[in-house]
């Protein structure tokens, strides 16, 4: 431990509270947004239910955050031949 | 009217199975009946902590399953008569549990008691949202300490997701209860203080409890601290606590620098 350590007073608790402030704050809004992805993946899914028949698991939807372009990707993977029909 | 409350916080080791015991005896102590509920299946503590750990013979899974009756598996306290253990098993794990089986116990609980302590389990799978499946009010427990705020901030978010009454619609109280608090540190800016805390969790605050090498030597006497030392600073908070439970209105005493320092110099850290 270094001896000034004991005369300068290196206040640690503030950046304890700002660090949290920050993340949290972007915490709670993803949490929200993880909730999102699986509505989105329901909600998707019953809709092309109703005209093709698929596989629940052959669904997946991924939503990605970028600092300029956020994407939301939606993968579907048909069964043999259901859109021949259409 | 009966009234569920769950002991919660995402981390471990930040005091819930000791608040939980040190909350139920205080409550007892003002004449409640009280139940302490352990969900920590596969690692329950809180008998140890209550000094129970030779009495148990059925569980709560045991009581879920339908394998012993709920009066087969309480343990009476036996230093305050209206106060008792439900223990979780050692040797299941949480999968043992299910929602209907446990809602059928805090049923049954709700009949005989006027609190029903559900101790949850660390983290936030399936032990802890069922300890605060039913929960009328939440009691967060949280050190001043960065991973321990956050996720104490993720179990809020559960309390007002997750719990019967918010997918009701209904209000749960939810109530922080700061452990392990230096105030000397706090002083010096080593520690987030009260207001820190308070500021970035947004709930009521329910009691401040100091960091306490009274704490370790009640669990190691396997006697909740409210019964074994109630002049301690620690045992005082919790007894203000459960008091504020119980609707008083009862100040939150600023917590005493001088003896913060003082327990630096000659005191030990206490294990939650």
């Amino acid at each position: 431990m270094n001896i000034l350590n004991l005369f300068t007073r290196n206040r640690t608790a503030p950046v304890a509270r700002d660090r949290l402030q920050i993340l949290l704050a972007h915490e709670r809004m993803s949490t929200g947004r993880t909730d999102l992805a699986a509505v989105l993946q329901q909600e998707i899914l019953a809709v092309i239910a109703k005209h093709i028949a698929i596989d629940g698991d052959k669904v997946s939807v991924k939503l990605d955050r970028g600092a300029q372009v956020s994407t939301l990707e939606i993968d579907i993977e048909m069964p043999q031949g259901a859109l021949e029909y259409r | 009217m009966s009234k569920v409350m769950v002991v919660t916080s995402g981390k471990g080791g930040v005091g819930k199975t000791t608040s939980s015991a040190s909350l139920g005896a205080a409550l007892a102590r003002a004449g409640q009946n009280v139940v302490v509920v352990d969900f920590d299946v596969g690692l329950r503590n809180l008998d140890l902590v209550m000094g129970a750990e030779r009495r148990v013979v059925f569980d709560l899974v045991n009581v879920v399953q339908g394998d012993a009756k709920l009066p087969q598996a309480l343990i009476r306290d036996k230093r305050i008569e209206t106060l008792s253990l439900l223990p979780a098993s050692q040797t299941r794990d949480k999968d043992a549990l299910t929602e209907e089986g446990v809602a059928r116990v805090i049923d049954e609980l709700r009949e005989k008691f006027d609190w029903i302590i559900c101790d949850s389990p660390a983290g936030i799978d399936k032990g802890a949202t069922l300890a605060m499946r039913f929960a009328d009010l939440a009691v967060v427990v949280t050190n001043p300490e960065v991973s321990s705020v956050r996720d104490s901030d993720r179990i809020i978010g559960m309390l007002d997701s997750k719990t019967q009454r918010a997918e009701n619609g209904d209000k749960l109280e939810k109530h922080l209860l700061l452990t392990r608090y230096d105030a000397a540190r706090a002083a010096r800016g080593d520690m987030m203080k009260v207001e820190d805390v308070l500021e970035i969790l947004a709930i009521p605050l329910l009691g401040i409890v100091l960091e306490s090498p009274d704490v370790l030597t009640a669990s190691n006497l396997g006697c909740p601290i409210t019964l074994h030392n109630p002049a301690s600073p620690a045992a005082r908070a919790y007894t203000d606590a459960a008091r504020r439970l119980l609707g008083e209105t009862v100040a939150v005493t600023a917590p005493d620098e001088r003896r913060g320092f003082i327990s630096r110099l000659f005191g030990r850290r206490a294990a939650a």
